[in-house]
Order: C-alpha cells, then sequence, then structure tokens
C-alpha cells in the first residue's frame, strides 16, 4: 500500500511545515535570501551529504569523511602558503579525497572488513595527520580564494549564491543523475538491497563498493574546499562531528541505513532541514544551541521509528 | 609455543609488553613502584587509574559487541551521568563555609547510575523493540543526549567542592586508586556471570546466530536489553569516575570520543565485530594498550598530536590480522608452494 516517494514526501511535508512555522512567528523569516542561507550556510554538509547517500544505500557507513573536510583545509591552506597555484591545489586534494576514499573501500572489499571500523580508523588517520601538518589554523590569503570565496550570483530580488551553494546544487543534480541513470547507481541499490543476490546477477559488486567509497572521499575533499572557501582557513578542527550530521542529513532524508532504498533529493531536503532547525533558533534568540541537537536526535528518532512502520508494513504486504 | 601465539589473549598481552618494554628501555625509572602518602606511586599506577573509565565503558561495550550490537552513545552517557552527579551534589557550602553537598551523595550517584542505565534502557529498546540497527538508535541518544546535559547544565560547567566526591577518581583504598577497585570488580563480576552461568553461552549464541539462538530458546530478547541496560550503567560508572577525577562536570567535553576508544579497545582485545566471540580479558588489556600508548607518546617526548596517526595504524593493523582474507593473502605470499599442495 506504500507508494515509494512516501518518505520523501513526507521530509518534504516537513520542511515546507517547519518554513511556515518559521513565517508564521517570525518577521522577516520568510525572504528568499533566508532560505538561499540555508544553502550557503550549508554547502559543504550538502555535498558530503551526496557522497554519504551511496554509502548508506550500498548498506555501508562512512565516518571519515569530517576529518577529511579538515585534512582538505588543511592541505589546501598550507599548499596555498607555499605558494601553489589555486587549481593545482585544488585538483592536488581532490584526488587526495578520491585514493583515501578508494583504500578505505579497498579494505572493506578485499578483506571483509567492517565499515564502521576502517572509516574510523581513517577518521583517526586523517584528524592525525591534520595534526601533523599544523595545530594552529592556518589563514589563506591566496588571491583566487579569497575572489571565490567573495563572489555573488544575484537571483533576483536582491538575493544572491555564493560559489559553495552553486557547487553543492550541482552535486545534488549530477548526484541524482549518477543514482538513477547510470550502470553504477544501479548498482549500488542493487548492493544495498541484497549484496548476493547483486552478486548472482553477475553485476559488478567489488568495483562498485570501492567506487562508492572513492565517491565519498571525492565529495568529502569537494565539500572541504568548499569549506574552505567558507572559512578562508585550514584548521584541524573544522567539521568536528560533521559524519554524524551527514548520516542524520541522510536519515532524516528518508533512506534507509540497512540500504537500498533512499534518493539522493531527499538528503538534500534532510540538510536543509538540519539547516532550518538552526536557523529557527537563531530567529527566536531565546533558544540555545544546544536545542539543536536534541531537536536533530528527536527527528532521528521519529524518521527512524517511521522507517520501521514502513518495513513492517510492506512485509506484511508482500 | 604455537600453542602460544594461538591463545586468544597472545596479540594483545604481546602488544602491551611491548610497548612497556619500550617505555623501560627509554626510561629506566619506567617501572619503578614507590610508597608514598600512604599509596602505591608509579607510572604503572598512573596508567591504570587513567585508564579505569576507559576499561569499564569497554566492558560494557563488550558485552554489547558479542551480541552483534554497537553503542556509540556511551560518550553522551558519560557526560549525562557526570552532569547529573555534579548537579545533584552542587556546588554549594554550608554556614560554616566548608564545602557541602546539597544532596546526600548516595544519592547524587544513585540517580545518575540510574539515569545512565536507563539510557541504556532506552537504546536496548530501540533495537530490540523497534528493530533498528544498533549504530542507528544509539546515533540518536549520541545527538540528543550530550544536547540534554547541556541543557541540565545551561551549557556552563559545574565545579564541584565537595571533597568526599573526589573519592571516585583520585581516591585510594589499600594503597591503589579506587577507580582501579572498581573497574576490577567489575571485570570480576562480569567474568563470574559469563563463566559460571549459562549468561555468557547465551551471549555466544546471540552473537553467533541469532535466529538459531531464538530457535533453541534463549530469550534474546531480554538478555539484549539486558546487556544495553548494562552498557548504559557502566558509561555512568565511567562518567562518575571521570568527572569526580576532573572535579567538575563538563556536559560539552566529558566524554568525547570515547565511544570510538571503546570500541578500539574492544577490538584489539579480540572481541569479534561481528558478534558471538568475546574477551573480557581482552578488552581489559586492549583499554591498558591505549591508555599506555597515549602515556608513551608523551613520555617519549612524541607531539601529542601524532597519537591519532599511531591509534589509525594500530587499528589497521589489528583489524588485518583479525580478517582471515588478509591471513590467506599473507600465507600464499609466504608461502606460495603451501597454499597450492
Amino acid at each position: 500500500m506504500k507508494h515509494p516517494l512516501l518518505p520523501l514526501a513526507i521530509t518534504i511535508a516537513l520542511f515546507v511545515a517547519m518554513a511556515a512555522f518559521g513565517g508564521a512567528r517570525y518577521q522577516g523569516f520568510l525572504s528568499l535570501q533566508v532560505f538561499l542561507n540555508l544553502l550557503i550556510d550549508n554547502a559543504f554538509l550538502c555535498v558530503v551529504a551526496v557522497g554519504m547517500t551511496f554509502v548508506i544505500l550500498s548498506g555501508g557507513i562512512d565516518l571519515s569523511v569530517g576529518a577529511l573536510i579538515a585534512l582538505t583545509t588543511m592541505i589546501s591552506a598550507a599548499l596555498l602558503n607555499a605558494g601553489w597555484n589555486a587549481w593545482a591545489v585544488m585538483s592536488t586534494v581532490l584526488a587526495v579525497g578520491a585514493a583515501f576514499g578508494a583504500l578505505q573501500g579497498f579494505l572493506i572489499q578485499r578483506f571483509g572488513l567492517a565499515p564502521f571500523i576502517v572509516t574510523l580508523a581513517g577518521m583517526f588517520l586523517a584528524r592525525g595527520c591534520c595534526y601533523l601538518i599544523s595545530t594552529e589554523s592556518i589563514p589563506i590569503s591566496d588571491a583566487s580564494y579569497t575572489a571565490i570565496a567573495q563572489a555573488r550570483f544575484p537571483v533576483g530580488f536582491d538575493a544572491s549564491l555564493t560559489v559553495g551553494a552553486v557547487i553543492a546544487i550541482i552535486v545534488v543534480v549530477a548526484g541524482m543523475r549518477v543514482a538513477h541513470a547510470t550502470e553504477f547507481g544501479r548498482t549500488v541499490y542493487a548492493i544495498g538491497g541484497a549484496e548476493s543476490a547483486a552478486r548472482l546477477m553477475g553485476l559488478p559488486v567489488a568495483t562498485t563498493r570501492v567506487r562508492v567509497y572513492l565517491l565519498s572521499g571525492f565529495t568529502a575533499a569537494l565539500a572541504g574546499i568548499v569549506m574552505t572557501f567558507y572559512m578562508l582557513s585550514g584548521y584541524s578542527l573544522h567539521a568536528v562531528g560533521l559524519e554524524l550530521d551527514a548520516i542524520a542529513a541522510v536519515v532524516i532524508g528518508g533512506t534507509l541505513l540497512a540500504g537500498g532504498v533512499g534518493y539522493v533529493a531527499g538528503t538534500l531536503f534532510g540538510v536543509l532541514i538540519l539547516g532550518i532547525i538552526q536557523t529557527l533558533i537563531a530567529f527566536d534568540g531565546t533558544l540555545s544551541s544546544w536545542w539543536t541537537r536534541i531537536v536533530v536526535g528527536v527527528l532521528l528518532l521519529l524518521f527512524c521509528l517511521l522507517q520501521r512502520l514502513f518495513e513492517a508494513r510492506s512485509r506484511k504486504v508482500a | 609455543m604455537k600453542r602460544l601465539a594461538q591463545h586468544a589473549l597472545f596479540w594483545p598481552s604481546a602488544t602491551l609488553v611491548l610497548l612497556l618494554l619500550v617505555n623501560a628501555v627509554f626510561n629506566p625509572s619506567f617501572l619503578a613502584l614507590t610508597w608514598r602518602d600512604g599509596h602505591l606511586f608509579g607510572n604503572l599506577i598512573d596508567i591504570l587509574n587513567r585508564a579505569a573509565p576507559l576499561m569499564i565503558v569497554s566492558l560494557g561495550m563488550t558485552l554489547v559487541i558479542a551480541i552483534r550490537g554497537l553503542d556509540i552513545s556511551v560518550g553522551a552517557v558519560v557526560a549525562i551521568a557526570a552532569t547529573v552527579a555534579a548537579l545533584l551534589v552542587g556546588g554549594g557550602f554550608s554556614a560554616d563555609g566548608a564545602a557541602a553537598s546539597e544532596h546526600p551523595l548516595w544519592m547524587a550517584l544513585g540517580a545518575a547510575l540510574l539515569i545512565a542505565a536507563a539510557c541504556g534502557l532506552w537504546n536496548g529498546l530501540l533495537v530490540v523493540k523497534a528493530g533498528m540497527q544498533p549504530i542507528v538508535a544509539t546515533l540518536i541518544l549520541m545527538v540528543a543526549g550530550r544536547g540534554v546535559a547541556q541543557l541540565l547544565t545551561d551549557g556552563q560547567i559545574i565545579t564541584v567542592y565537595y571533597a568526599p566526591y573526589y573519592v571516585l577518581g583520585s581516591g585510594f583504598l589499600l594503597g591503589l586508586p579506587v577507580a582501579l577497585w572498581i573497574a576490577a570488580l567489575l571485570w570480576v563480576a562480569l567474568q563470574l556471570f559469563t563463566t559460571r552461568t549459562a549468561l555468557g553461552l547465551f551471549i555466544r549464541a546471540i552473537g553467533g546466530n541469532p535466529e538459531a539462538a531464538r530457535v533453541a530458546g534463549v530469550r534474546a530478547s531480554g538478555i539484549a536489553l539486558c546487556v544495553y541496560t548494562f552498557c548504559g550503567f557502566s558509561a555512568g560508572v565511567a562518567g562518575l569516575i571521570i568527572s569526580s577525577n576532573v572535579k567538575s562536570a563538563d556536559a560539552n567535553s566529558a566524554g568525547q570520543l570515547l565511544e570510538l576508544d571503546a570500541i578500539l579497545a574492544v577490538t584489539l582485545g579480540g572481541t569479534a565485530l561481528t558478534g558471538g566471540r568475546f574477551s573480557l580479558a581482552g578488552t581489559v588489556l586492549g583499554a591498558l594498550i591505549i591508555q599506555t600508548l597515549t602515556s608513551t607518546i608523551y613520555s617519549l617526548g612524541v607531539p601529542p598530536e601524532v597519537t591519532l596517526v599511531v591509534k589509525a595504524a594500530l587499528v589497521f593493523a589489528v583489524m588485518l590480522l583479525q580478517s582471515a582474507e588478509f591471513r590467506a593473502l599473507v600465507m600464499r605470499v609466504v608461502r606460495p608452494r603451501a597454499g597450492t599442495a
């Protein structure tokens, strides 16, 4: 009796309801710029959450992304200060991120290790490498980076987007295309749904799994670049705990943590919901920041219970 | 010799001994123990004392992992327990200027442990009754728990001036740290429970094959609830020791990343993450390895930033050693002919 798009619809409805609540309660909430700011302030989360969606769709998990983002900001800052060209820096960190992810994927696939532990070790490694570069925050004064950081794309009505937000939108659109219109995407869904069946169908399970973690490492590095634009500094304590926000965004976006079911579009709304919670708390002014954690926890609980309900019902129908 | 190498505790023990030897070589007085101010004093005692909270949390985590579970909320539970205890003891003074407790100490500690156990029970209910994956179920408390602890303290660090509260974390009993006694007591109790009663067998059965255990008449859901509740309780005990040791409760940072260290300790000790095979003694060794490693890095004068990289290397090494595929690969490389024969 259940339509596959129902969880996504609930997520979007929740977002609209929260926006309506904010609009009714707070002056100036319903302006285009407030909503664009959701994307601007959470661009890096959005980028990394798209990669995480693929990992979770394949039935895995990647705890290393937050640390990898921090490592990206550190490497970027260190190389820029060493006089590297901005574009060379960006390609280098993207390659490092992809290689880091691919290595984790290889360990998981080749030696049958638990993704949780492998990426946990990856998280230690990436954070540790940050500290090896420097324990201090490194400011970035490179001309290209500051120019990109300050660039604004006007979208009308006195509102504008940053480069980071535009990258986030491109990543979401590309992620949707990859998930639904490529062989890789279908194989990811198949692995998450039933790995042995995927293998018996002759799908390239091993290479796809490695590529999933490669993709996650790549998006983490891209998110790191976006964060570098946003913060204009490299710091080993950037993005602490961001992996949990990314996982929360994916779950709230309606993706099943067991794998196989979910949409990249849902993840976008998951990120926007996390963002609007913070915006609502900021507009209220009397609530403290820890309410964000509590509300996110409650939302996670609701969505997980909802998912279990759907699963139980679809099993009965079947 | 071969038999010895195959013993489950061989690798963790060897790692620990190696670490201690490295220390002893670079610092000859490392292994020295002296009697001062009525208690034992030395680097080894220091390591044992500091490792106690991790040991306690890891013991709870061992049982959870043994039934194919996982609890990533222990850090948050540590923060909650520490906050509750510190709030109930309070930072107040009595009329004559001496530090006083707002509520009796036993009440504060009892309430903190009760709430910690309730947190564990909550995790267990989500896993067993709602059927959530353990990592998701405990993620909820991990995210929200610290927020709740901060809400209780209004984001402030609560300092405790009531001296009897300090006993747990920095007191001594019969010459040894109180925290160590608590950890040892918990370990011995668990060891007895899992070897002298059928509980250990049931836990192995559930972890080995949950469906088969259920069919064989093991009350898997009841045991799982108990195990998660105990894990919450042990995190609560660790929270009390940690906050007693620093004489305050910091809801934001108490027990930060403790869940990862605990999982690491359990893995290092030879407990399989796939469930069914567990070793409490191995976990204790694992916790000691982690603390010794941290102390070693400090005492060798290596920048503390390297700790994380070393930890990562250690996890990778242990993971690969535990992987059957990796061992097979090594055997093929080392003895190419034996493999084909």
